[in-house]
């Protein structure tokens, strides 16, 4: 990082301090100071830190602040032991031993477990397949999974909840031709065993275009020659796959995983439409889970403990994530 | 390499179809009468209908036709204002060297991570002492505050890649800072703000989240939101919740026709360089 303030020469024209703020915009550069850098700084960053601080940065810290109390007073952690203790979040007697509701939190933990590898996989299966032929099926075929990316995630979930409908669906129609049994062959969105797994493949079909568009722009960048040198030396399809593709495309790939964690962890407009969490929260999702105890149940204080769990999750991600673009 | 072709063909045609499949019987339910999607929008007769469209445009809970307005209002304001907002702030990191500018980076890298749950219960709270509650202005700003980190941060990468030399030869000229900035950086800076404008403006038309905790006067609802009202409480009205979905993504699909490149470069540029 070159911005380390202690690796910046020293400033030329130190006790200019007469400058007043609307003067500073027009000193010229040389003979610039470092105090009046900084109120340059200040003077170009003011309005977005204001709106930032107003609107992200503060509600933020509330927040933090809200999930420390409750409405007896200052609780510690004890929202957060609470979370943990509560079936809504975490059922661990039911995971995976019954059918959904396992809790919030783990229909997000099974939710990241399958559409992780199946979306970014996927894409970058399809971004590869897709480079190696013409025909106008790949282009039919990429703009469809381009358009799940464009698409409102709002008429994502309504789209979704028509795909599994009873009457309407293509899913359960088919299905109950080939002679599947009741939660399979009627509304997936209406019974708890497949309400979550309807929507983690909804979500597959929307987001597996983010992982496609990107790992395409990747593959443009890898030198043919490559390829043709591997080609001499006889090695086969796959292998240039696995030792040519996919190590050129690992930070690609890193970088789509990273955002795809970061949009399942906060997943909340297809489970609102297409099923309210429900039945019986069987399909239930921290985001949503925040959002009724905020602002149907009225208690600020486990919505607050809720979102800062999310937040807790996300941001070693994004401190990943932000480290590696400040460093170039 | 005949076979290998095959193999990739059928997974293109494969996929075309699983992929496409349900925008089309959106598309299909959409236009056609109820009766005959009922059972399922593949099967004859076919018919075409707007009737559709019409009921969904002025329903009389969520009409579409208020919503696309107020839509459209939102998504312009929260899209200009943080794209000229955060040009300033993008070129006051790119360029400036004062103390701090690291740990402020860091800081702003850390907000595109921030789930909005975060935000939410304070921002409704502060919102309501500022007045701004439930008026498209509140939700203006809200989105151009949200939108600032990844724009910023996008915005700071592009400007790192212009060359310091126009700066230096415009300071010679005697031009200030602002000045530079206003002749000499925001003219290159074009293309970069194409794209994230495409991108801030797809994401506000499609955000949910925060219009449905800002909003809930009906005549002030936008697009996105009254889609779950047009489902009935104990029915399903397929044809006018696919009728208002398609005019919902009425303006992604532009962005799909015309903008691709954009949208797609944004995206590029703000995930991987």
């Amino acid at each position: 990082m070159r911005s380390s303030p202690r690796a910046e020469p020293k400033g030329t024209g130190e006790g200019k301090s007469r400058v007043g703020l609307p003067l500073l915009f027009w000193r010229p550069f040389r003979r610039r100071g470092r105090k009046e850098e900084w109120i340059a700084a200040l003077g170009f960053l003011s309005i977005g830190l204001l709106l930032i601080v107003l609107f992200v940065i503060w509600p933020s810290i509330r927040t933090i602040w809200f999930s420390l109390f409750d409405s007896e007073g200052f609780a510690g952690v004890r929202n957060f032991a609470r979370l943990f203790g509560d079936r809504e979040i975490v059922d661990l007697g039911r995971f995976l031993r019954r059918e959904p509701p396992w809790g919030a939190l783990l229909h997000n933990f099974v939710w990241i477990l399958v559409h992780l590898p199946v979306s970014v996989g996927l894409g970058l299966i399809l971004a590869v397949v897709f480079s190696k032929i013409r025909s106008w099926w790949v282009g039919i075929a990429r703009g469809a999974i381009y358009l799940g990316i464009v698409t409102p995630l709002i008429v994502g979930g309504v789209i979704i909840r028509f795909l599994f409908d009873k009457h309407a669906g293509m899913a359960p129609q088919i299905l109950g031709a080939l002679g599947a049994p009741t939660p399979w062959s009627a509304g997936w969105t209406a019974y708890p065993e497949t309400a979550l797994l309807a929507l983690v493949i909804g979500s597959i079909w929307l987001w597996t275009g983010f992982s496609m568009v990107l790992h395409s722009a990747g593959l443009s960048t890898i030198d043919r020659e490559l390829y043709e040198a591997a080609q001499i030396d006889g090695a086969s399809e796959l292998a240039q796959f696995r030792y040519i593709t996919l190590p050129l495309l690992r930070p690609v790939t890193l970088v789509v995983a990273a955002m795809t964690f970061l949009w399942e962890l906060k997943i909340f407009d297809i489970v609102y439409v297409a099923t309210m969490g429900g039945p019986g929260g069987a399909s239930n999702v921290l985001a949503l889970e925040m959002y009724f105890s905020a602002f149907r149940e009225l208690d600020p204080y486990r919505a607050s403990a809720i979102a800062t769990l999310i937040t807790l999750f996300s941001l070693p991600v994004g401190y990943w994530f932000a480290r590696r673009r400040l460093r170039r | 390499m005949r076979k290998r072709n095959i193999l990739a063909k059928s997974i293109a045609i494969g996929v075309a179809i699983i992929w496409a499949l349900p925008f089309i019987g959106i598309v299909m339910t959409a236009l056609r009468p109820s009766r005959e999607v009922l059972y399922g929008w593949w099967y004859p007769p076919f018919h075409l209908s707007i009737k559709n469209f019409v009921g969904a445009w002025t329903h009389p809970t969520a009409a579409l036709g208020i919503g696309l307005r107020n839509s459209v209002q939102v998504a312009v304001g929260a899209t200009v204002l943080p794209t000229l907002v955060a040009s300033l702030m993008a070129y006051g990191l790119g360029r400036l060297r004062f103390p701090g500018r690291g740990p402020l980076l860091m800081l702003i890298g850390l907000l595109l991570a921030l789930p909005q749950q975060m935000i939410a219960w304070p921002l409704f709270r502060e919102m309501h002492a500022m007045g701004l509650l439930n008026s498209l202005t509140g939700l203006i700003l809200a989105h151009s505050a949200w939108g600032l980190p990844w724009i910023v941060f996008f915005l700071r990468g592009y400007i790192e890649t212009l060359p310091v030399e126009l700066e230096e030869a415009a300071r010679i000229d005697g031009a200030g800072r602002l000045k530079t900035f206003l002749y000499v950086i925001f003219p290159l800076m074009l293309p970069a703000l194409a794209s994230v404008m495409v991108l801030q403006f797809t994401w506000v038309w499609n955000d949910f989240f925060l219009a449905l905790i800002l909003i809930f006067d009906p005549n002030k609802m936008v697009l996105t939101q009254r889609i779950p009202l047009l489902r009935g409480q104990y029915h399903v009205d397929w044809g006018l919740l696919s009728a208002g979905a398609l005019i919902t993504m009425l303006v992604p699909l532009l962005v799909f026709i015309f903008l691709q490149r954009y949208f797609v470069k944004g995206l590029i540029g703000g995930a991987v360089k």
